[in-house]
């Protein structure tokens, strides 16, 4: 018998979601999807996101194979043009027609576009699909202002994706008397407005757009009170439509407002016909939001399988960050006094609004808005939702315990019901979470994600997740311990301590001694590396060569093509122009490409392996040693010019940077870390940038720690102020040697500091009022590491078998690899692209 | 086993590198030679990373997963089993493995790939 055939008009997220639940119940029914959009099913919900470096594929839902292998016809760039209900027939635009047994309308919704005069004008714009967010960025290249008409959720998010866009001005108008009208109330719109007013958004309320100014393109709004107001472009966010056209133009029944009327089961007026998401109009109400969108998907999945669900409507809380700030709201949101009594707390300093609305007898919580800070949200949500006794004092519930105890009374994670919804998105309960921990099919979080999809969706949910997680494991008694790999069964700092006493000093002593088997590629680097940082000898000695990781076997970093990169140390970024002379000599002699580094130095890509070792003869003689580029350790001293030259400096930042790299080079940690040195508060060395960084003051030096650039810049945290320059070196030492010895592996400082308890003022204490009774331990070794210190590109050109290494073929050791290659690009060359598709 | 009708001799046994690889030169092509100290055992499998096609693999990390011994490449860490060439990171594509033979002190490795 043939299979029934489903078919599914619209590829967003509630159209996949669909397919998805039911493929994942049966592998029955022909299932063919209609999108009218050219690409696949992508993630809407984060589609700014778009704007900060994320792309189409990565906003993607599934991958490209997704539909094949679960055996779904999918049409892209196709849309449905009309519908024949007595044929039961679909007709594309292209004038092809299909038969359905089971019709899904999964169409969403398109953005709601007022009817202003001028609307059709150039630089007019909607927020809705990725094809949009093409035109916006495209057009605002040549814009300076923009506004936005709708101040709700989309229309703040399209504003920060102005910003974003690099647009000088942006404003956003909108016609009620407050920011997100559905979500928060007057007082919470006061507080977001004036938080969005500091990040350079103007904002407009009370304001009726009556007409779209401009010849052509638009110059200008012009609103009802007779203002007005200049713009370059102008996006609308000024609310959702249904996409009901195809069904209303085929008889099925549409509200009066919009929206294909459903009931519990998403059947539409004809019972071959359902509909979900953001077309569906179940009990007069369209709900604009993923989770009930993927519940309804779920409801009908579930009963085509012959399943027995219903849909009666859906918790429309939501927490979301707009620009940086938290804005959240639940339960019932508006009620007011007499139907109940609310609390609020407000900090206009620091920009925190709450309220919470609790039942008349004080036994529960009913709702609430949170701005500014909503880190209470999970745990509110899951209070009012599961009708949780109130604690005696609910205000502490926003307002966290005073004088040191837990909020008294059920608000814990362990006070919830098995029932819980923990992940709306994807409907998982804490008693799902919580079992697919206990019978130790999940251990970890991405683990927890795969088994349960929980935290899939939007993710809001993943702290909580977590903590319950956490939590199931401790409550079984499980120690969670971060042990190395399957050999070693202990954490590094264990590994640490442990090779110390033993005093062990190669890899194969340390496995044989404290692991089992053979080893792999994840604890030969981490053994290498705290070999190195326990007695400093030549990395490449006593076997260790083939224990470490690619770069520290051959002393340079090896780049796409398989050659290599050199870079001598600069300290201080201070250099000689006859040392300059060698660095151009060198690179020209061996045809390198040269480049100056983030760090003041300067970077010769392309070396043969061949061709290190004489390279690095070449630049030793010249008084160059090792940049350790390659290595987990200290890179670079940034300095600025400082009080030798510059009008402003107020110290020499340039010596003491040499200073303090020459003090810390070749000391490997469990990371690289980087430092500066700046010359007067202009900073112009950027050391609040750096692992540690330093910054002249009228008496000393101010010390900063645990900073980081790179993908999450992080700033440096101010732990000393006005140090003399031995003071400043003494708690740099102890600094090192604390993280040195207790960092995770691969954990720059930033991240240390972020785990540690107590945080910076933890690290303040042990640091400088020395509360573990380290600091005199730490000092003697840190001096025994810096006496111990050798150039190790010294060391191996003047070691014949160390030397010997640096060949590619170990019968020809002559030849160089003859599958490296360059091309040519500015006068230089560069590396071939990789060989693969 | 298959027959080996074509032995290479490539390199003395002190010239490979104890618990590390070697790169041997066969024509045009490249093999890594790996000298499994610990283990006492030698394997022999091509050098070039199927991941992103880069000659690396003999100057990879070798060890072991379970009991299987394996070598994982110093650009992305894809790795490989160096007994039957599975990559044994989730992904579809295999490496060629070759027989080695020790006689007199020299490494003999068998240029017909055994899978």
């Amino acid at each position: 018998m043939k299979e029934p055939q489903i078919i599914v008009i619209g590829n967003g997220m509630v159209g996949y979601k669909f397919c998805e639940k039911l493929r994942s119940k049966t592998s029955s029914f022909n299932l063919i999807v209609f999108g009218e959009e050219p690409r696949r099913a992508y993630d809407r919900v984060h589609l700014s996101e778009y704007f900060n470096g994320k792309t189409a594929d990565d906003l993607s839902l599934s991958t490209e194979n997704w539909y094949q292998e679960q055996n779904i016809t999918l049409f892209l760039n196709n849309p449905i043009v009309k519908i024949d209900r007595e044929l039961q027939k679909v007709y594309t635009a292209n004038g092809l027609d299909y038969h359905y047994d089971i019709l899904v309308f999964a169409t969403g919704s398109g953005a709601f576009v007022p009817n202003i005069p001028g609307i059709e004008k150039e630089g007019v714009f909607v927020y809705r699909t990725i094809e949009d967010l093409d035109l916006i960025s495209g057009y605002a290249q040549k814009a300076k202002t923009a506004s936005v008409i709708g101040g709700g959720l989309l229309g703040l998010e399209a504003a920060k994706a102005l910003i974003d866009l690099g647009i000088e001005k942006t404003s956003i108008i909108e016609f009620a008397p407050r920011l997100m009208p559905r979500q928060i109330d007057a007082a919470g719109s006061d507080m977001l407005k004036s938080k969005l007013a500091d990040l350079g958004l103007q904002i407009h309320l009370n304001k009726n757009t009556i007409s779209i100014e401009g010849d052509g393109r638009i110059t200008a709004l012009k609103f009802s009170d007779d203002t007005a107001l200049d713009v370059d472009m102008l996006v609308i966010s000024a609310g959702i439509k249904p996409r009901d056209e195809l069904a209303k133009a085929c008889g099925i029944e549409v509200g009066p407002r919009g929206g294909i009327v459903v009931d519990q089961k998403m059947q539409t007026s004809d019972p071959a016909v359902f509909a979900i998401g953001e077309c569906a109009l179940y009990d007069g109400m369209i709900y604009g939001l993923i989770a009930p969108g993927y519940e309804m998907a779920e409801v009908l999945a579930a009963n085509l399988c012959e399943g027995d669900k219903t849909f009666t409507g859906f918790d429309m809380s939501t927490k979301l960050k707009l620009i940086g700030i938290d804005v959240a709201s639940f339960g019932d949101n508006f009620i007011t006094e007499p139907d109940c009594r609310t609390i609020i707390f407000e900090n206009k300093h620091k920009g925190v609004y709450k309220r919470i609305n609790v039942s008349n007898d004080g036994q529960y919580l009913l709702g609430g808005i949170l701005i500014g800070d909503a880190t209470a949200y999970n745990l509110l949500l899951q209070t009012s939702n599961n009708r949780i006794v109130l604690p005696e004092n609910p205000e502490e519930l926003i307002l966290g315990a005073r004088g040191g105890s837990e909020p008294a009374g059920g608000a814990g994670i362990t006070g919830l019901p098995d029932s819980a919804l923990i992940c709306s998105c994807e409907g998982v309960s804490k008693g799902d979470i919580c079992s697919a921990v206990a019978d130790g099919s999940c251990e970890n979080i991405d683990d927890l994600k795969k088994c349960t999809k929980a935290g899939t969706g939007c993710g809001g949910c993943l702290p909580m997740v977590k903590d319950l997680m956490t939590y199931t494991l401790k409550s079984q008694g499980k120690y969670i311990k971060n042990v190395i790999c399957e050999h070693f069964n202990y954490s590094r700092q264990e590994l640490f301590d442990l090779i110390h006493i033993h005093e062990l000093k190669s890899y194969d002593e340390v496995l044989d001694a404290l692991g089992k088997n053979d080893g792999c590629e994840v604890c030969k680097p981490l053994v290498s590396s705290l070999l190195a940082s326990l007695w400093n000898e030549m990395i490449l000695k006593k076997g260790n060569d083939v224990a470490q990781d690619s770069n520290d076997r051959f002393l340079a970093n090896i780049q796409k093509g398989g050659s290599y990169s050199v870079v001598p140390r600069v300290p201080g970024g201070e250099i000689t122009p006859d040392k300059l002379i060698v660095i151009g000599e060198v690179a020209k002699k061996y045809n390198l490409y040269t480049k100056i580094t983030g760090g003041q130095r300067i970077d010769m890509f392309g070396a043969h392996l061949n061709d290190l070792p004489i390279i690095w003869e070449e630049l030793i003689a010249a008084g160059f040693e090792s940049g350790h580029a390659y290595g987990k350790g200290l890179r670079t001293v940034k300095s600025c010019v400082g009080s030798t030259w510059c009008r402003f400096g107020l110290h020499d930042s340039v010596s003491f940077a040499i200073q303090i790299e020459e003090r810390y080079r070749g000391i490997r940690a469990p990371h690289k870390f980087k430092s500066a040195v700046s010359g007067c508060i202009r900073e112009c060395a950027e050391a609040q940038s750096k692992d540690f960084g330093i910054i002249a003051t009228e008496k000393g030096w101010n010390l900063y720690v645990c900073g980081n650039g790179g993908s999450k810049p992080q700033h440096a945290l101010l732990l000393a102020t006005d140090l003399d320059s031995e003071t400043c070196i003494k708690y740099i030492d102890r600094f090192l040697m604390f993280y040195i010895r207790t960092a995770d592996p691969l954990t720059r400082t930033a991240t240390w500091l972020n785990k540690m308890e107590g945080g910076i003022d933890y690290l303040r204490n042990v640091i400088i009022n020395d509360s573990l009774g380290m600091a005199a331990q730490w000092e003697n070794e840190i001096e025994n590491l810096i006496a111990a210190y050798k150039c190790e590109w010294k060391e191996a050109v003047e070691n014949p078998a160390i030397r010997k290494r640096f060949s590619h073929f170990v019968n020809a050791p002559e030849d160089k690899d003859p599958t490296i290659e360059f091309v040519e690009m500015r006068g230089q060359k560069r590396t071939a692209e990789w060989k693969t598709v | 086993m298959n027959e080996q009708s074509n032995w290479l001799a490539a390199c003395r046994v002190e010239d490979a590198i104890e618990n590390g690889g070697v790169c041997v030169k066969h024509g045009e092509d490249q093999i890594a030679l790996f000298y499994f100290t610990r283990r006492n055992e030698w394997y022999a499998t091509q050098n070039e990373c199927p991941h992103k096609k880069q000659m690396a693999l003999s100057r990879g990390m070798i060890g072991s997963t379970t009991d299987e011994p394996k070598v994982a490449c110093p650009f992305h860490k894809k790795t490989f089993s160096l007994s039957t060439g599975e990559c044994l990171s989730g992904d579809e594509c295999a490496i060629k493995t070759y027989p080695v033979k020790i006689e007199n002190g020299t490494v003999y490795i068998g240029t017909t790939p055994k899978s």
